[in-house]
């Protein structure tokens, strides 16, 4: 029934299109189940080029480079390198936490932008940035390196950063590392997450000196793509604490350059977001012998699944530690599950979100009751859909780069009790009178990574759907009509 | 007074284009007293040199870089009177003059030039600098139609006619039908149109006849042939034109005569480039050997002895 309602749905959204983009936009649409084989999940196309003409809900490659994976660096300051709308439009919208004196030794949501005129475009830039190098460094010396993330106009004009880096780091003996995340490369957020750990590679591995005092334990590990949003990292290295594990290094949420630089010595790289730097796992698996794990944090059943994992690598001694430390949250666990349940179970779910979260929140849901009727990557590329399949409880619709006029059509059709996507989707779906949590930024709550957190989960779901003011937004004209009916 | 008539000229570069079009100006204002405005498209800022008798020390993107920007600058900054005849208070010789001004831009190597070229001329034209009096605005633009900054002066309301400056050579030539593109591709959205080749002569064989058939070939005409002469070379030591120079020699009159044809000129085309084909198949047949075809291609001198 559902999934026939869901192969409906795209044959009716496919309709609206000239022939070329409905046959161009149907490879990335698909209906998958547990029991299908060779499901969507396995065919659609994604990491291609969005249609011309529609409403993509993407970034580009400066958004996954400064906005993602660089920008939580917290004691380097990152310079928006061009005119100023990227930098400040993108000022503190992540909501990276960070420990530090803001300003002074930490750098996180200040917004450092050459500030490109006409005149730079011109005559090119390189002389400004070397300027502006120096009088980051004299204002703010307790910085920890610099970056520079270029936007567009860098690229076409030319300018050659990695020379002015290059010079620099020699003038300062500081990290100086030029990024060419040009926002029109590529075809979404996701290259620019892929250049950033290049240079991560390339500038931070090398850095030998920096790990030089550094005393290994046999249980040392590196928490790899969580960028600590509402301090999902916080609450993700204490329960690695509790269990044993020593957190040596966090990629990039609160993250030290020094840090990021010892992370060739742990033991193990734990992968969170697999999409934003499986790049560098596999890099240091080649060069360092690091083996790399995914887990998930995601509500209790995933959180359980992965402690265990992880600590199997570790032996019996973790092990032991983390079936405690299982059983202890547990109960505090099935206490909140067993308030929430009874009012969620059975909601339907829509999610829409980047390149890991589509698939790693279902388990969360599912912890409530919740049941997930649709998910998309803005930016996955076909290894996350294949990962995807595994989370798979039902007939599931599948949607990679989903425009605004598809989402829309889609919750008209399926009838979700609750839409999860990001804040370019929330008023649209709100206005429509529809529960929508922010699955980006955690509508300013979280941190939604572990135990403790799953209780802040499970409040915020319940908060939106069973909020007093959905009873208040039908219309007078369809009040008058329910009453009739 | 008639309307304002806006030109151009393109080229391949070191073709002999700002000397050339320098020297046609000065023509035009010496000997027919017509006012012109010349806007030099060229980050090298050349191609006012010989109607200033200097190189242009101001350009619009150098004050406006010194200034801040392009906002704080007035028109009377940038835009300079010719020298002695081209005066336009000095009416001895011409009621005519000549106002210069220079786009600028960057060092080579750096920075995007064509901005440079679309910032000046959206200043000058805000500033009012096509003012009524005049009866020419002439932009001379580097090299090819290398990108959207390049062909600015061949949008909408910019200039309506371009002339080509190319020889007999094959380079120029191509760079020749490769204009022409750029011309095609903006004639349907805006009104310019090609209004003629100029060879500036290399006295290459049979470049007469080359020039003419390529002119043919894309629908234009080979307004003129301007022979090679030392002339030439001798006013531009004196940072001078020809006309200014020496106005009684056979090479003033010939820049003489290309000043009134195109005054007079009423031939403006869309053209038709020609495809690469056509193009070496034309260089083939009117090139430097009788009986030349694809048979010789790749073909070495020693080769052509045995």
């Amino acid at each position: 029934m559902l999934e026939k309602l869901e192969e409906e749905v795209i044959e009716e959204v496919l309709k609206a299109y000239p022939a070329k983009a409905a046959k161009k936009r149907s490879k990335h649409l698909g209906v998958d189940s547990p029991e299908k084989i060779k499901g969507a999940c396995d065919s659609v196309k994604s990491n291609k080029q969005s249609v011309p003409g529609v409403m993509s809900q993407r970034g580009c490659a400066y958004a996954g480079s400064k906005g993602v994976v660089w920008g939580p660096v917290k004691d380097m300051i990152h310079i928006s390198h061009g005119p100023i709308g990227c930098g400040q439009y993108s000022r503190g919208g992540r909501r990276n936490y960070y420990k530090g004196v803001t300003g002074i030794d930490s750098f996180v949501s200040m917004n450092f932008s050459s500030d490109f005129t006409e005149k730079d475009i011109v005559f090119g830039g390189d002389k400004k940035l070397k300027t502006l190098l120096r009088e980051v460094d004299e204002l703010f010396p307790l910085n920890n390196g610099i970056t520079i993330q270029s936007e567009c106009p860098i690229g076409l004009i030319g300018d050659d950063i990695q020379a002015v880096a290059k010079a620099y780091k020699k003038e300062s003996s500081k990290p100086a590392i030029a990024v060419s995340c040009e926002g029109f490369r590529g075809v979404s957020q996701s290259l620019g997450h892929h250049l950033a750990n290049d240079t991560f590679r390339d500038e931070i591995m090398d850095d030998v000196s920096a790990r030089a005092g550094f005393e290994p334990t046999p249980y040392d590990v590196t928490i790899m793509g969580d960028y600590n949003i509402g301090g999902d990292a916080w609450s993700t290295r204490l329960l690695l604490e509790e269990i044993g594990l020593r957190v040596v290094s966090q990629w990039t949420g609160d993250a030290s350059y020094k840090e990021m630089a010892i992370a060739p010595k742990s033991k193990l790289n734990l992968l969170h977001c697999y999409r934003s730097m499986n790049y560098l796992a596999r890099h240091m698996e080649q060069e360092f012998g690091i083996p790399w794990m995914e887990y998930n944090f995601f509500g209790p059943t995933k959180t359980t699944q992965s402690l265990r994992k992880i600590a199997e690598f570790f032996g019996e001694e973790i092990q032991a530690k983390a079936e405690e430390v299982i059983a202890k949250y547990t109960k505090m666990t099935d206490e909140v599950i067993a308030k929430y349940k009874p009012k969620l179970e059975g909601k339907k779910v829509m999610l829409y979100i980047g390149g890991l979260r589509p698939r790693h929140v279902i388990g969360a849901y599912e912890d409530l009751g919740m049941e997930i009727i649709g998910t998309g990557y803005e930016f996955g590329h076909g290894d996350d859909y294949k990962r995807t399949k595994e989370d798979l409880k039902r007939a599931t619709l599948i949607y990679d780069d989903a425009n605004e006029y598809e989402l829309e059509q889609f919750v008209k059709k399926l009838r979700p009790d609750l839409v999860a996507a990001g804040v370019k989707e929330k008023y649209v779906f709100q206005k429509m009178g529809l529960p929508f949590r922010q699955m980006h930024s955690w509508d300013y709550s979280g941190p939604y990574h572990g135990y403790d957190a799953f209780a802040i989960f499970a409040r915020d779901m319940d908060l939106a759907i069973n909020s007093p003011v959905w009873s208040h937004t039908k219309a007078p004209w369809e009040k008058n009509q329910e009453l009739g009916a | 007074m008639s309307e304002l008539r806006q030109i151009a000229f393109y080229g391949k570069g070191g073709i002999g284009k700002s000397t050339t079009s320098q020297n046609t100006l000065a023509a035009m204002c010496h000997y027919y007293g017509k006012k012109i405005l010349i806007v030099g498209c060229d980050p090298k800022a050349d191609s006012t040199r010989l109607i200033l008798h200097e190189k242009a020390q101001n350009t619009i993107m150098q004050l406006a870089s010194e200034a801040g920007s392009v906002e704080d600058l007035e028109l009377e900054d940038v835009c300079k009177p010719g020298a002695a005849e081209f005066n336009p208070d000095e009416n001895d010789i011409t009621d005519g003059y000549i106002m210069c001004t220079e786009s600028g831009g960057p060092e080579p190597g750096v920075g995007c030039a064509g901005r440079g070229v679309i910032t000046a001329i959206n200043f000058l034209e805000e500033e009012g600098a096509y003012d009524d009096d005049l009866d020419f605005v002439s932009y001379d633009v580097l090299g090819d139609v290398v990108c959207g900054g390049f062909a600015m002066p061949i949008r909408e309301g910019k200039a309506q006619e371009i002339y080509i400056v190319m020889s007999g050579e094959m380079m120029a030539m191509y760079a020749a039908n490769n204009i022409s593109k750029g011309i095609l591709k903006y004639a349907n959205t805006g009104g310019v149109r090609l209004a003629g080749l100029i060879c500036n002569a290399r006295m290459t064989d049979r470049e007469y006849d080359l020039a003419k058939q390529l002119a043919k070939a894309i629908g234009t005409q080979l307004i003129h042939f301007v022979p090679r002469s030392n002339h030439v070379q001798r006013a531009e030591l004196r940072r001078m034109t020809v006309v200014e120079f020496s106005p009684k020699s056979d090479q003033a009159l010939e820049y003489k005569e290309l000043a009134r044809k195109i005054i007079a000129n009423d031939l403006k085309v869309i053209p038709k480039p020609l495809e690469m084909d056509d193009l070496e198949a034309l260089l083939m047949e009117f090139g430097l050997e009788d009986g030349a075809d694809e048979a010789i291609v790749g073909q070495k001198e020693e080769d052509i002895a045995s």
